[in-house]
């Protein structure tokens, strides 16, 4: 493979940037000064082609440093790392966080997704396009950055040398204005949780997150002692006959999957945590691991010593920089502490929420776009890297604690038969106390509310949208569903990632619907055609339905949506494109466009 | 010593059965590896693909080709899934004419299709695929075409995003790299690093993206050229078959002659040298057997 680099050299701070990842280049061959031998030598082979996992911490660098990646930057990363600039191209261009154009080193992104769009978020955007122009280059639109229990949210950040990165929630307009201006941003603090009994979160608040000590102190690595001596099969079989289900969206029993893995011939196996909750309306995940990093880390060992990994990642979304820097200082501690006998490797995700697909996140580790792959063969085969990988998510693992240390029959004590445990369930919008609670599985939706203060006075329910915006909406008359696995499917939804967002008769449902359209046209990877088109004539069509008089939607625009839907549950590659229509489709039915079926 | 080495033991794979699947109730045995699309044609059920080509490793992109698998959720792409012992395997049912006429119209209404082969065309009637009925302002990947060079034209208004062209530049066949899927969802595109024109990009051009297109976005300058001029007439061409003179290699040649002068070149897929790919000089270098009359 012949690098070709027409874009002329990189500027030093680039370099700087790339090589503050990679090292010093050893010679001309990598973009280094010209030594007599390298006229002699020529690099490449496997061990510089094995370096294209680098190819994304390589340029968040780069993004961090400058603020953009320019021709130079890219091609000098190319060269080190001996990929193909076009194949780069196309890696820069699939990730949000990314920018090809020269930016400013100062940028605000603010949310103006589901729940935020419930805090204002619409107005708070419209001050800044008449301060500041449109979005796009000082501050821009984001999805959900996961801090929909503080709406609105932003995020802040300024490249350089010392890059900033940091979440300002609730933000108002004068601090937008004032962070747009070069001014200071108000330090931004976790909720505190509700006061009521809790299992998973019942060290969140109690410990310092940022010492190894204090998480022992309240009972940390006590389940990993018992782990070794139950022996990797002993714990599998606990997690088995726990009956624990998977909590980031597809409830794949988790036992199953750790077998899966344990038993797989092919070495090496791979521990993947997927903490890129990137679910509108969802922030468990976050805050278990801004709050409780060591758990995660200790489950996740648990795991690998269950199944046999021997190297782990930790791929967190991109927009949760606090997160980032917990999980990375637990490992430390572990690390030093020897709690860890392997290596645990934190991957920073680039604004892509279909990174939150396993393949798609393999992908993405691996250092290319981040499109999904066909399956089977499965993560549990064929993973990252090819190899046998165990994904799970992170309110999954943590979970695993309390099995292994109170054993399967008191875990399964709680919760339903078939959904045992406790669920998190994030609740955003139009409630009085936004935030994450813990119940058994089985709690009504409407007890749910009722621990979040219920409505505001004198406010009616519009509709809950129950699992983000891969989730479904769930009116009035279903709140007594249970909210357990069995209990939603049995009305047409899903629990999904525990995203419930509560919209009172304030909310503008049509803007609602048309927000999570857009989500998914921007989102989409691009790669199978349902997904890539169906989610933009999905948009085009959903306008058209809405903007009609009421009740005037011509039934062709009607029909034309279910028959969208149907193609892209059917035929798409993945869960992304499966779920794009259920929001929609439900929520035309609660805005009674469309007939309720029976 | 080379005796030593040829003495040593090739590892040829275990041995292939045959598996039992159905298709549309009809019984068959099929090699085990084979896919379902392998299974299909045996059966000469005619399966519509856009993205698949037998001398690239399956994308499974475009789904036009998914059947319906008794036990899975969701249609499988017949193109990449193998065939497993005791399959029970749907072509034509509501759901997978439902999502094959869909994936035609979506595609039909975001791409100019015009120059796909007649084949395609067949299937949108055969499936009732009406683009149209998603109206007129729709968003399409209609752009100017992108003529940097003299061999040839790049048309990405025709571009169904099949990752072929990527494939043969890539690693199953040329291993250039000089393209590669950039952007993301309905914006992704084929494109060289920052967009760059292709003399300025690693092309080598041999050609092999054109001879795997299946829309027509990617062109011979000389094809581009005649169609603009409204003189390309695929009635009045013959294809005469020839080796490569230039190497020893022995690449088959297909060239294909308009008014005795050569107009297009490609090499035939099942070719055993060529797989239907070829270097610049193969494909590109035949002026030198037309410039005659000239002189």
């Amino acid at each position: 493979m012949d690098i070709r680099t027409t874009g002329g050299p990189p500027t030093a701070e680039e370099m700087a940037a790339v090589d503050g990842v990679l090292g010093d280049p050893t010679s001309l061959w990598e973009g280094g000064a010209r030594h007599p031998a390298d006229d002699h030598v020529a690099f490449g082979g496997h061990a510089t082609r094995s370096q294209r996992p680098l190819l994304l911490p390589v340029l968040h660098a780069i993004q961090d440093r400058v603020g953009w990646v320019s021709r130079g930057a890219l091609e000098y990363a190319c060269r080190r790392l001996s990929i193909p600039p076009a194949e780069a191209y196309g890696v820069v261009t699939f990730y949000a966080r990314f920018a090809t154009d020269e930016r400013p080193a100062m940028a605000l992104h603010v949310c103006d997704d589901l729940a935020c769009k419930c805090a204002g978020a619409d107005e708070l955007c419209s001050e800044l396009e008449h301060a500041f122009g449109p979005a796009g280059n000082s501050w821009r639109r984001s999805p959900c950055l996961g801090l929909c229990d503080r709406a609105p949210a932003a995020l802040v950040e300024r490249a350089g040398a010392s890059h900033q990165e940091v979440q300002v929630a609730p933000v108002t307009v004068e601090v937008a204005v004032e962070v747009l201006r070069g001014g200071r941003w108000p330090e931004s603090v976790n909720r505190p949780l509700p006061d009521r009994p809790r299992k998973l979160l019942r060290r969140i608040g109690a410990i310092d997150p940022e010492s190894i000590d204090s998480y022992r102190e309240h009972g940390g690595y006590v389940a990993l002692r018992r782990a070794i001596e139950l022996g990797p099969e002993g714990v599998i079989r606990e997690v088995t006959e726990a009956r624990l289900l998977g909590r980031g969206g597809a409830a794949f029993p988790t036992g199953r999957k750790w077998d899966s893995v344990a038993k797989a011939p092919v070495r090496p196996h791979y521990i993947v945590c997927n903490a890129d909750e990137s679910e509108p309306g969802t922030f468990k995940d976050r805050e278990l691991m801004e709050r409780d990093p060591f758990a995660v880390v200790e489950a996740m060992t648990i795991a690998a010593f269950a199944t046999g990994c021997e190297q782990g990642y930790l791929y967190v979304r991109g927009e949760y920089p606090l997160a980032r820097r917990r999980i990375e200082n637990a490992i430390n501690q572990a690390h030093a502490h020897g709690f860890l006998n392997f290596e645990i490797e934190v991957r920073r995700g680039a604004g892509a929420y279909i990174c939150g697909e396993e393949t798609a996140l393999f992908n993405s580790i691996e250092g290319k776009r981040g499109e999904p792959r066909n399956k089977p063969p499965f993560p549990v085969q064929v993973g990252l890297f090819g190899k046998p990988t165990l994904v799970n998510n992170v309110e999954t693992l943590v979970n695993v604690l309390d099995i292994v240390v109170d054993g399967a029959v008191a875990f399964a004590a709680t919760g339903t038969q078939d959904s045992t445990g406790t669920r998190l369930f994030c609740l955003s919008g139009n409630v009085h106390e936004p935030g994450l609670y813990e119940v058994p599985m089985g709690t009504t939706l409407r007890a749910l509310i009722e621990l979040a203060g219920g409505l505001r006075d004198g406010r009616t329910l519009q509709a809950v949208l129950l699992g983000g915006a891969a989730g479904s909406f769930v009116t009035e008359q279903q709140l007594d569903v249970p909210l357990s696995f069995e209990g939603t499917r049995a009305i047409g939804a899903t629990l999904g990632s525990g995203a419930v967002i509560v919209l009172d008769d304030t909310a503008d449902m049509k803007q609602i619907l048309l927000r999570i359209a857009r989500f998914f046209r921007d989102e989409s990877c691009g790669q199978c055609v349902p997904c890539r088109v169906g989610t933009v004539r999905q948009e085009e069509v959903l306008h058209r339905v809405l903007s009609a008089r009421n009740g005037d939607a011509h039934s062709s625009d009607i029909n034309l949506l279910t028959d969208i839907a149907q193609a892209m549950r059917d035929a798409s590659i993945c869960g992304l494109g499966q779920t794009a229509a259920n929001a929609i489709s439900s929520g035309l039915i609660q805005l009674n466009v469309v007939a309720r079926d029976g | 010593m080379w005796w030593r080495v040829m003495a040593e033991a090739v590892f040829v794979g275990l041995p292939k059965r045959f598996v039992k699947v159905s298709i549309d109730g009809q019984e068959l045995d099929v090699l085990e590896g084979l896919t379902i699309l392998d299974a299909c044609r045996q059966l000469d059920i005619d399966t519509p693909t856009l993205c698949q080509l037998e001398t690239l490793t399956p994308v499974n992109v475009c789904r036009v080709c998914v059947v319906e698998v008794e036990g899975s959720r969701v249609l499988v792409p017949a193109c990449s899934r193998k065939v497993e012992a005791g399959m029970k395997i749907r072509t034509d049912s509501e759901r997978v004419r439902h999502s094959r006429r869909l994936v035609l119209e979506l595609l039909a209404s975001s791409v100019d299709m015009s120059l796909c082969s007649a084949q395609v065309g067949g299937w949108m009637s055969r499936y009732g695929a009406t683009p149209q009925r998603f109206g007129d302002s729709v968003a399409t990947v209609a752009q100017p075409v992108k003529i940097d060079n003299d061999l040839y034209v790049r048309d990405y208004s025709r571009c169904i995003l099949c990752y072929k062209c990527v494939e043969a530049c890539g690693v199953d066949a040329q291993n250039t790299f000089a393209i590669g899927v950039a952007g993301r969802g309905f914006d992704s595109h084929i494109s060289t690093e920052f967009t760059v024109p292709l003399p300025e990009s690693a092309c080598v051009y041999c050609g092999n993206c054109i001879g795997v297109c299946p829309t027509g976005a990617l062109m011979f300058k000389s094809e581009h050229d005649m169609r603009q001029a409204g003189t390309w007439d695929e009635s009045r061409q013959t294809v005469t078959e020839t080796v490569c003179p230039y190497c020893g290699v022995g690449c088959m040649l297909e060239l294909h002659v308009q008014d005795n002068s050569i107009v297009k070149v490609t090499s035939p897929l099942n070719n055993s040298v060529t797989a239907g790919h070829l270097c610049v000089k193969g494909r590109f270098g035949f002026q030198f057997v037309q410039r005659r009359k000239q002189e």
